[in-house]
């Protein structure tokens, strides 16, 4: 049995994603305890709630370092994205900056409605937490903020302007979409993650 | 860009799919999650569950459709029927559903919506409408469109976006049960007037009137129930057909 450590910091969609790593046949472990988060096999950094509250948590329980410290295969998903980027306008936040991104709100002016919700492309780069999926997948977003292109985009997906939809830098990924709601496309990157 | 979204609705009575026509006779359409779980494979993008039993224990049944349906499907869904309270939200969201519909209990008391909105986020915070139109004028019905209030549509939309709603769910109740096409012209001034997604319900009977509604830009996802559930037009049939017709669906 693979081993998953899911980070607990009343994310809005750990449900779902335990839900989801269970199809898969995982048995998550759901912790905020910074020693087993810093001790696991796997972890992943789902998210939704706000940039600023959450930050806060983060570096009140610690766990923020662990994160930061962290060797092992990491998946942050949605805020878990946006929150492993330097600094976020969403409560005008510092966050943990393992990538060196902003990230910012999309403007309202272009007449696309905000947040960007539903299911849109990603143009893919060629990595192993993206392999086997069909030409231009589809992913289901849910997000107001957005994180710029990097030199760390591994994924891309267009909202008016292009935005960071995969980032990757060694042990640390991350999707602005949900792969546990995503259908096949989001199981074959959560296995990808899996099989890592 | 975003794709615009095709929705089955799923009705749920005491654990089992109905639908009514025109809101009354109900029929009987199966077990709601291995429903739900084939129209996520046929290509749906999303679901949403109406519970329509009418129990004391609301929240426990909330909880044991949304832990069922979240455990099996992978797609987003979203829970209404007689969400009450910001408890019976907690609870549906809980046990894992994406998005709650709120409808009676937001005209009783739009204060909810606020306080909802502020608690879980407005992503997950969906109005549902149900409206009729009344010598020109649009006026919203509760109750599972029984009653008559005194709220306007256009008026309410507003104010449910200003009050934080992500999202409205629209069921023109004049449209429901036709199968004549969508309600576009009010779908049309709604999106004049509120900046959030919307959802068009009622009157779906054939391929051609979600072109109609999608051609017309009146909506970004389209509700339907019966068409879907006694297999005349299927999900797959009618993706394809929106691709071959130039829409962006998924």
């Amino acid at each position: 049995m693979k081993k998953i450590t899911v980070i607990d910091y009343n994310a809005g969609n750990i449900r779902s994603v335990l839900f989801a790593l269970e199809r898969l046949g995982v048995e998550p472990e759901l912790t905020n305890d910074p020693d087993k988060i810093s001790n696991a096999e796997k972890l992943i950094f789902p998210g939704v709630g706000e940039a600023g509250t959450t930050m806060d948590y983060l570096r009140k329980t610690h766990i923020s370092d662990a994160i930061s410290e962290f060797e092992n295969p990491f998946l942050g998903i949605c805020l878990g994205l946006q929150l492993m980027c330097r600094h976020s306008e969403e409560g005008d936040v510092g966050c943990l900056g393992i990538f060196d991104i902003d990230v910012k709100r999309f403007p309202e002016e272009n007449g696309l409605k905000v947040p960007h919700m539903g299911w849109n492309t990603v143009i893919c780069s060629e990595h192993p937490l993206l392999k086997g999926l069909e030409d231009l997948p589809y992913f289901y977003f849910v997000h107001s903020y957005y994180a710029e292109i990097s030199d760390s985009t591994i994924g891309t997906t267009d909202y008016g302007l292009p935005f960071t939809s995969v980032l990757s830098n060694d042990n640390f990924m991350a999707t602005q979409f949900h792969p546990e709601k995503s259908g096949e496309q989001g199981e074959i990157i959560l296995n990808n993650f899996i099989n890592l | 860009m975003v794709a615009k979204r095709i929705i089955p609705c799923l009705d749920v009575k005491d654990g089992r799919t109905v639908k009514g026509v025109n809101f009354k006779s109900l029929r009987d359409a199966g077990d709601p999650v291995e429903l739900g779980k084939q129209y996520s494979e046929q290509g749906a993008d999303e679901l949403v569950f109406l519970d329509i039993s009418a129990t004391q224990e609301k929240r426990k049944t909330i909880a044991e459709l949304a832990r069922k349906v979240a455990k099996e499907i992978n797609i987003p869904f979203t829970i209404g029927g007689g969400i009450g309270a910001v408890d019976d939200i907690s609870v549906a969201l809980e046990n894992g559903a994406d998005k709650v519909g709120i409808n009676s209990a937001a005209v009783r008391n739009p204060d909810l919506l606020d306080k909802a909105a502020k608690a879980f986020g407005s992503q997950c915070i969906v109005l549902a409408v149900d409206a009729k139109n009344i010598d020109g004028e649009w006026i919203v019905h509760t109750a599972g469109g029984t009653m008559p209030t005194q709220k306007e549509l256009y008026s309410w939309v507003r104010e449910a976006e200003n009050r934080g709603v992500g999202e409205i769910l629209f069921t023109s109740m004049d449209h429901d049960g036709t199968k004549k096409g969508f309600a576009i012209e009010a779908l049309l001034e709604m999106n004049q007037q509120v900046r959030i997604p919307l959802i068009a319900s009622g009157g779906a009977g054939a391929k051609i009137h979600f072109k109609e509604l999608f051609d017309a830009n009146a909506a970004d996802a389209a509700l339907a129930a019966s068409i879907f559930h006694f297999g005349e037009i299927p999900v797959p049939e009618l993706k394809e057909y929106l691709k071959t017709n130039n829409v962006i669906v998924r």
